[in-house]
């Protein structure tokens, strides 16, 4: 198996990350060897079984749809790496 | 009479309740204690000096007034810093939250604080949780007090290394793949993963959300049974904590264990295991047959496939966690990116270390279209798989009994270079994790370097009580949790 570049770059891209050329071709080495130990589940036969997402079933609980934390603004605001008054300053979204 | 920050939490009750010991005198034995060794050790992100001492005045005034004092009133406690404390910085060991401070606090938190806890300090992690031996902590590695060339275990080194060291009388940790119990067994402590859904996840850093569980360090069986006391509950923000009552842990222990079932599987004693760690669990079985148990050979065909499962489900899921450290609330903003792509980009980048970035990578790939049903769903069916192992074992047995490790602490730097071989020290507490299990790891004897070796127990869902009964037979009928390491203060 052999993981291109332009593969590498693409994840890259969705997971929001940037790497230097050097980088791109360690991910793309690291991925190769630990996809390739991934395959290894191919030999198990998992057609009637069902998937795991979690492991203990617990039905979702539900609960009325009231209010019970107040808003505490500056709390909330206090970690914000820009902050304009009662907002999250962040870079312009609309061109 | 013993210095106070060498005491267990029992002890350390006993005397506080008799006024023999002040809380005070109890946190300023601590403090300094560390003073004295941390330089050393390197366990420490923040030590809360001023709070623990506010607070052991609070806890002296309870016991002075003769009213019944919370469960662990007075007691230091560690957390692992992926654990969030209001007003107390919490890093995750990460640069991206390098500053970040919580205005909230996790429910275990404010469990151990309503059973009159001391938060004495934030300890260090492998970043974001990830790794297995504290060297991806993008501040400094822990050291192992054993042995201050040598790893503590990951990724809750601190957690491990100050119990060990006594610079708390006990802590918390979170595990996700051993994290607990690794780290545990490299320092030479007892160390418990709960059941999944036992202890809240709220206010704890995600990894990987259907594998992490919060869960305790200790001197002792007994200190690690009071500190679940304190902190197994059901909580209604955390939707995925189940509605349980909470036992009594400690009510069994009399019983040890007489008719006990051990199970030992074979695929868990495999080649590449050091030879005293296999010598000393082998020896420990024949040591709790001696007292009353009962080994059973099992099977748990698909132990080579955990290691696999567990790398496609965990980096899938922490991928969708740390999307949210996008510098926009809250953590590292870069302030060299135009545009809002930009931004987001290297601020991710320059914020995470390589190993987190390795994994995001690789969690992004296997969710991502064309690929999702080759890794992610065949690894959730091979997990189904996995956990039906362990329930059929627990027909023929009542708890599964391995090593933890198939080393004892490695040296700092030994591992680093290959992430996979890495990886594969998870070996023997990944399926825990998958199946949702209960597993803790208590000390069963050193090797030829006087590293520490531990055993695993692995319990039925929800059956943390039956755990610590056998740990609590075996641990009174052997010396290893009276041996403390080598550690001196600083000249």
């Amino acid at each position: 198996m052999r993981i291109s570049r332009e593969e590498v770059q693409r994840v890259a891209l969705l997971a929001r990350l940037e790497f230097t050329a050097t980088e791109e071709a360690e991910l793309a080495e690291h991925f190769d060897k630990v996809l390739t130990y991934m395959e290894k589940l191919n030999q198990l036969n998992t057609e009637n079984v069902e998937p795991t997402a979690h492991a203990v079933d617990v039905p979702s609980p539900l609960r009325e749809d009231r209010v019970t934390n107040r808003a505490d603004t500056d709390a909330l605001l206090q970690n914000a790496p820009a902050r304009e008054k009662d907002f999250f300053k962040v870079p312009k979204i609309i061109e | 009479m013993k210095k106070p920050y060498s005491l267990t939490i029992h002890e350390a009750t006993a005397l506080l309740r008799k006024r023999e010991l002040s809380v005070q005198e109890l946190i300023r034995s601590v403090l300094e204690r560390i003073q004295a060794t941390d330089t050393q050790t390197h366990s420490y992100l923040t030590v809360c000096e001023a709070e623990a001492l506010s607070q052991a005045g609070t806890a002296d005034q309870i016991f002075a007034s003769g009213n019944p004092p919370p469960l662990l009133c007075g007691i230091p406690v560690a957390v692992k810093d992926v654990i969030l404390t209001k007003g107390i910085r919490s890093t995750a060991g990460s640069k991206i939250l390098e500053h970040f401070v919580p205005p909230y606090e996790a429910t275990v938190i404010r469990l151990l604080k309503e059973a009159g806890a001391v938060i004495i300090g934030k300890v260090n992690c492998d970043e974001f949780a990830m790794g297995s031996s504290t060297e991806n902590s993008a501040f400094f590695p822990t050291r192992n007090p054993w042995d201050l060339t040598r790893v503590p275990g990951g990724s809750s080194g601190g957690s491990a290394t100050v119990v060990a060291a006594d610079q708390a009388l006990a802590s918390l940790g979170t595990d996700t793949g051993g994290s607990i119990r690794e780290p545990a067994s490299f320092c030479g402590v007892v160390g418990l993963k709960p059941t999944y859904g036992r202890v809240s996840r709220f206010g704890v850093v995600a990894f990987a959300s259907s594998l992490d569980q919060v869960g305790p360090f200790a001197k002792d069986v007994r200190d690690c049974a009071l500190m679940l006391q304190a902190i197994a509950a059901p909580d209604p923000q955390d939707s995925t904590s189940v509605n349980l009552p909470t036992p009594e842990y400690q009510a069994t222990f009399a019983r040890g264990v007489h008719g006990l079932k051990l199970g030992i599987p074979k695929e868990y004693f495999v080649e590449g295991m050091q030879p005293a760690v296999e010598a000393a669990v082998h020896k420990a079985v024949a040591d709790l047959n001696a007292l009353g148990a009962q080994a059973v050979p099992i099977s748990l065909p698909h132990t080579e496939h955990a290691i696999a499962t567990y790398y496609i489900i965990a980096t899938a899921e922490a991928s969708s966690n740390l999307a949210r450290y996008d510098g926009m609330k809250y953590g590292y903003r870069t302030s060299q990116a135009e545009g809002l792509r930009e931004t987001y980009c290297r601020s991710r980048s320059q914020g995470f270390g390589s190993e987190v970035k390795r994994r995001i990578m690789l969690g992004t790939y296997v969710l991502s279209a064309g690929y999702y049903d080759a890794y992610y769903l065949k690894a959730q069916k091979v997990r189904t798989l996995i956990r039906q192992d362990f329930l059929k074992a627990f027909e023929v047995c009542d708890v599964v009994v391995t090593p933890v490790a198939p080393t004892t602490a490695f040296r700092l730097g030994e591992k680093t270079a290959d992430p996979l071989t890495m990886y594969l020290s998870d070996i023997f507490t990944i399926a825990v994790n998958l199946a949702g299990l209960p597993g803790l790891s208590i000390p069963c004897g050193f090797d030829e370097k006087d590293m520490p070796i531990s055993l695993q127990l692995i319990g039925k869902p929800f059956d943390e009580t039956t755990l610590l009964q056998a740990a609590y037979a075996y641990e009174q009928a052997t010396p290893w949790h009276a041996r403390k390491p080598p550690l001196k203060s600083n000249e």
